[in-house]
């Protein structure tokens, strides 16, 4: 009851700008905003995994809350503005989409760190953003593909024409083109990130023009389910495992995994060193996961994979390493040079070698 | 055995009763659900329906209250008409996103530029946008006879096609990194619909809602086009004997829903939202149908529709994060309001009998 | 025989199989509204039809059950749209879309456990040496079991419109229900019992999306499936075998967009994504302004509730 009512005096006598922070319980309280349900089987689904491995890393210690399918937008800010009402110490915002309200609120919840995902605006001192460098687990897969393709064609089926999916797309198709260079690349912009029977028809449409090898960047297993209608055709998990498509097409995995961000960042807050940074982690950090290389693979490929992933770990080698051009033939990374952030996190242009148009 | 009468006229007692009949046998039936699903029942039920009201941060919920309604409230009143006239828009959420788009655009061409003009031509150009898109199918209609829920509905997708592609190309925020997504119009001060009394979550918006119910209200009752409205849906030809002209009435009726759709679009986007992005539509446009049905097509019921509608969405979401309910319950619980809403309606226009008479 | 780098047998091919779940879902809808009753709830019925079938198929290890558990969940669902629409004579539009609602929320809490399994497969049909004949066999005879079922749904629906009494109370029930009434029919039963077939349908075309055309379960399968096939209804102007016709249209260009992008034609993807939209709207305008054609008219007590009064 009294806990009630200084919170409400608080708050009229504040307005927004009181935390609930300040008066919490004893546990740390961790917020999620997630952009889909947990049900995706990917993006929003990793991300839970994260939190649940939160709760196991640190039991009595934190709570968690978290909303599903949030609209980014309004609905965003409301739903960050009610969770720090509520007492949340640190709200992690898991969609690009929710940048602006996730800089709008913590100028209103000053004692409340938030972390937002795959953005980049840190306006505020409590305001930490975080990705994942995805492309190199990509360079990864380019490899593998490259090595297995016999008929030389790769697809890849893009969900938005967005930085992270232009990386995606552009590691790969480097990289096959290293160990391949016959390899041609195709890619399919499917305009959504989620509509499974629109996924299937892309990859279909792909096998049709001599595909065999198919990296999707959008979030359903259907691109996985109709690859294994067709013999010899090969794709990768996306996001999550996907492990119940292998050996095969399923022969390696990108997983997200969210879980050691999490654990650092709330370790932080718990023992006071939390403070807001930039975190763009990859294989090395753990964030970017490469799963098991099935036995469909070649050994000596698997070895090959298996060594640039450990190259990339170590920070030895950058995926966008020169000397490469653009795709109009213009040089941008002399030989030797690698990518800035800045370069790779805006990312608008394909490589020399692609055909196509990035969509505008 | 049980007959029904139907009633002369609407009954007034229980066309106040039933709603809250409605809500109590949403809360029963809603709180078994949340009971299988392993919560407390009567937590869950205070937190939808009593804590965004009443709680300890009603005083922020409330305002988000009309963020919420404002919209629903708005296209829901445009349809309304056209629905009393047998004339289906299906498609509102097409007109609000071309309003919105419309708007925006006119709003990011001046910027930098402060001048107290920009608004009020964003808010012309946002009702124009919505208007014309929704005179594609009222013209077709009028000039082919083709029916208009079809093409309504399937132009929603067409918007939301040129949403994506504005995203990501024409009305790209320049400053943005590469990302999708327009600059945001919520911090261009010429351009914002901001709060019109801090935390009040008044905007122009609510505002142009609050105007709509009472027009459409004295439209209705007093005004010769609210009668020919209301003649043609209740008696077609009487209504062509009247001298009314369908076709002027399919083009009157979508261009004031098309309007009141682009004009919530705008709003939403200039306010709320703040900017275009892949993902700006959030079902507005759908969710108001099922508004204006509840409101019994009635502006005043539209009104408290539109209330109730937004309670649970906010309350849910409360209910969601606080007791960690899966979203798709709080989906269930809404479809389950809807259907007891709809159903107690029979009380108000049917009386119950008991009578030994056999149906005929 | 290839255009422009797409094979157009790969391609025909294609689309009867992108079309089947907007056809099943359709021609049920098909039947609802030639009763005289607007269901909108199209999308939830199917997304309940793709559980129940997952659930069904993955508890039995049997697609066919998993078939026959996606049709009884759909016309589960649509027994609430019934009960309120005929019983209760709630408003059909807003019940439709409550049952949308509904259903999307109700899918995804009994999906819950089913995130990431594979449902058993389904063989394709094993048609011998039909399959072998050139172009005439990739078209025709090299599908799974559904896609000959749908088919074989809309020359049935066609068929009993057409020749039968039932279909005949059927249609007298859509255009004119107090007429129908006179004439001794029972017309809630015979709505009811639309209902419930246009549910079952439904639910068939979700259950072909989760275990075939997918095959997995995600919250948010049928994507707007739904939808589409009300369209699709309207756009045949209630006639069987132009429901066909206008799935096959839509199916057909939604998948050349996409093979047109594989192939690596220079049209901008953002008109190649609407325009499966855009090419079915102007086919029902040149459709419709076709004035030679009897008006392409909805029956008449469409959406329009039923009471006995006397």
């Amino acid at each position: 009851m009294n806990r009630r009512t200084l919170l409400a005096s608080a708050a009229i006598g504040l307005g927004l700008s009181m935390t609930g922070a300040a008066f919490a319980q004893d546990k740390l309280k961790v917020g999620f905003i997630y952009v889909g349900p947990i049900g995706d089987g990917g993006w929003t689904f990793q991300h839970n995994e994260g939190r649940l491995a939160l709760e196991a890393e640190y039991g009595d210690r934190i709570e968690t809350v978290y909303q599903e399918s949030v609209p980014e937008g309004a609905d965003a800010e409301r739903v960050l503005t009610q969770m720090a009402l509520g007492g949340a110490d640190i709200i992690f915002t898991t969609s690009f989409g929710y940048m602006d309200a996730t800089n709008a609120v913590a100028a209103k919840f000053p004692n409340v760190k938030f972390e937002h995902a795959t953005g980049f605006k840190r306006e505020h001192p409590n305001v930490a953003t975080y990705n994942a460098r995805f492309y190199e687990g990509r360079a990864v897969m380019g490899t593998i593909g490259g090595r297995m393709t016999k008929s030389n064609k790769i697809g890849y089926i893009g969900s938005f024409p967005i930085p992270e999916v232009i990386q995606g797309i552009n590691a790969s198709y480097i990289h096959a083109k290293k160990v391949n260079p016959d390899v041609t690349m195709s890619v399919v912009w499917a305009y959504t990130w989620f509509d499974p029977a629109k996924e299937a028809d892309a990859a279909k449409a792909l096998i049709e023009q001599g595909v065999d090898v198919i990296l999707a960047h959008t979030d359903s297993t259907a691109p996985l389910a109709e690859a294994a209608k067709t013999p010899g055709v090969i794709g990768f998990g996306q996001a999550s495992d996907m492990i119940s498509y292998a050996p095969s097409p399923r022969v390696s995995s990108i997983i997200d995994n969210w879980a050691p961000y999490y654990i650092e960042r709330v370790g932080m807050l718990l023992d006071g060193t939390w403070e807001s940074t930039d975190a763009w982690e990859g294989i090395g950090g753990g964030e970017v996961k490469i799963g098991e290389i099935t036995d469909a693979v070649p050994a000596e490929v698997k070895a090959e994979a298996e060594a640039l992933a450990a190259s990339i770990a170590d920070g030895s080698y950058h995926p966008f390493t020169g000397p490469l051009n653009k795709q109009d033939g213009s040089a941008w990374l002399a030989e030797g040079e690698t990518a800035d952030d800045a370069t790779l996190a805006g990312m608008n242009f394909y490589v020399e070698g692609i055909t196509g148009d990035i969509p505008k | 055995m049980v007959m029904l009468e139907k009633r002369p006229n609407p009954s007034r007692f229980w066309t106040a009763a039933t709603p809250v009949l409605a809500v109590v046998l949403t809360m029963i039936a809603g709180g078994v659900m949340f009971a299988i699903l392993g919560k407390n029942p009567l937590e869950a039920i205070r937190t939808i329906f009593w804590d965004p009201l009443f709680g300890e941060f009603a005083w922020y919920f409330r305002g988000q209250l009309l963020v919420k309604a404002g919209p629903l409230i708005l296209i829901a009143v445009g349809l309304s008409l056209g629905f009393r006239a047998g004339i289906w828009n299906i498609g509102a959420e097409g007109q609000y996103i071309m309003g919105a788009i419309f708007g925006a655009a006119v709003g990011l061409a001046f910027y930098p530029m402060e001048a107290w003009f920009i608004f009020p031509l964003m808010v012309i150009a946002g009702a124009f946008g919505g208007w014309l898109w929704a005179m594609i199918p009222a013209v077709l209609r009028t000039r082919f006879r083709t029916n208009e829920i079809l093409v309504s509905l399937l132009l929603v997708y067409v918007a939301q096609s040129i949403l994506s592609s504005m995203a990501l190309g024409a009305l790209r925020n320049p400053e943005g990194g590469g990302f999708p997504g327009s600059r945001n119009l919520s911090q261009y001060p010429s351009a914002a619909n901001g709060e019109l009394i801090a935390g009040s979550g008044m905007h122009w918006g609510v505002v142009a809602a609050f105007i709509a119910v009472i027009a459409a209200y004295v439209l209705l009752q007093r005004h010769i086009l609210g009668f020919h409205i209301r003649l043609a849906g209740q008696a077609p030809r009487a209504a062509r004997f009247a001298g009314v002209s369908p076709n002027r009435l399919v083009l009157l009726c979508m261009g004031i829903s098309g309007a009141l759709a682009g004009l919530a679009g705008l709003f939403e986007v200039s306010g709320p939202a703040g900017q275009i992005s892949i993902d700006f539509a959030s079902g507005y446009g759908f969710t108001a149908i099922i508004v204006a049905f509840l409101g019994r097509l009635n502006p005043v019921g539209i009104l408290l529709a539109g209330l109730l509608m937004a309670l649970t969405y906010i309350g849910g979401e409360n209910a969601s994060t606080n007791l960690g309910l899966p979203s798709a319950s709080i989906q269930a619980f809404q479809g389950m309001l809807l259907f007891f809403l709809l159903a107690v309606d029979l009380l108000s226009n049917y009386r119950l009998r008991l009578s030994n008479r056999e149906t005929a | 025989m290839m255009l422009g780098g797409i094979n157009p047998a790969v391609l025909i091919a294609s689309l009867m199989v992108a079309a089947v779940p907007i056809i099943l879902a359709a021609i049920g809808e098909l039947v609802v509204e030639k009763a005289g009753v607007l269901n909108l709830g199209v999308e939830g019925m199917m997304i309940m039809g793709a559980i129940c079938g997952f659930a069904a198929a993955v508890a039995t290890g049997s697609p066919l059950m998993g078939f026959v558990g996606g049709a009884l969940g759909g016309a589960a669902l649509s027994v609430i749209f019934a009960l309120l629409t005929q019983f209760l004579m709630a408003n059909q539009v807003a019940t439709g879309l409550a049952l949308t609602l509904f259903g999307l929320g109700l899918s995804s809490l009994i999906g819950q456990g089913y995130v990431g399994i594979k449902p058993p497969p389904t063989a394709r049909l094993d048609l011998g040496p039909l399959s072998d004949i050139p172009v005439l066999g990739t078209i025709l005879f090299r599908h799974d079991v559904m896609v000959y079922v749908s088919v074989a749904a809309v020359a049935v629906v066609w068929a009993v419109l057409r020749y039968t009494r039932t279909g005949l109370v059927l249609r007298a029930v859509g255009e004119n229900h107090d007429a129908a009434h006179a004439l001794g029919y029972h017309v809630i039963r015979i709505r009811f019992l639309a209902i419930l077939f246009g549910g079952a349908m439904a639910g068939l075309g979700g259950a072909y999306l989760s275990l075939i055309r997918v095959p997995q379960w995600t919250d948010g399968i049928t994507a707007g499936a739904g939808w589409i096939a009300l369209a699709i209804v309207v756009f045949a102007s209630w006639k069987p075998w132009r429901v066909l016709l206008g799935a096959y249209l839509f199916g057909g260009i939604a998948v050349l967009q996409l093979n047109l992008q594989a192939a690596g034609a220079r049209i901008p993807v953002e008109y190649l994504s609407m325009s499966p939209y855009l090419i079915t709207i102007l086919v029902l305008v040149i459709m419709s302004a076709d004035k030679s054609r009897a008006a392409a008219a909805a029956p008449a007590a469409l959406g329009k509730n039923f009471h006995a009064s006397r």
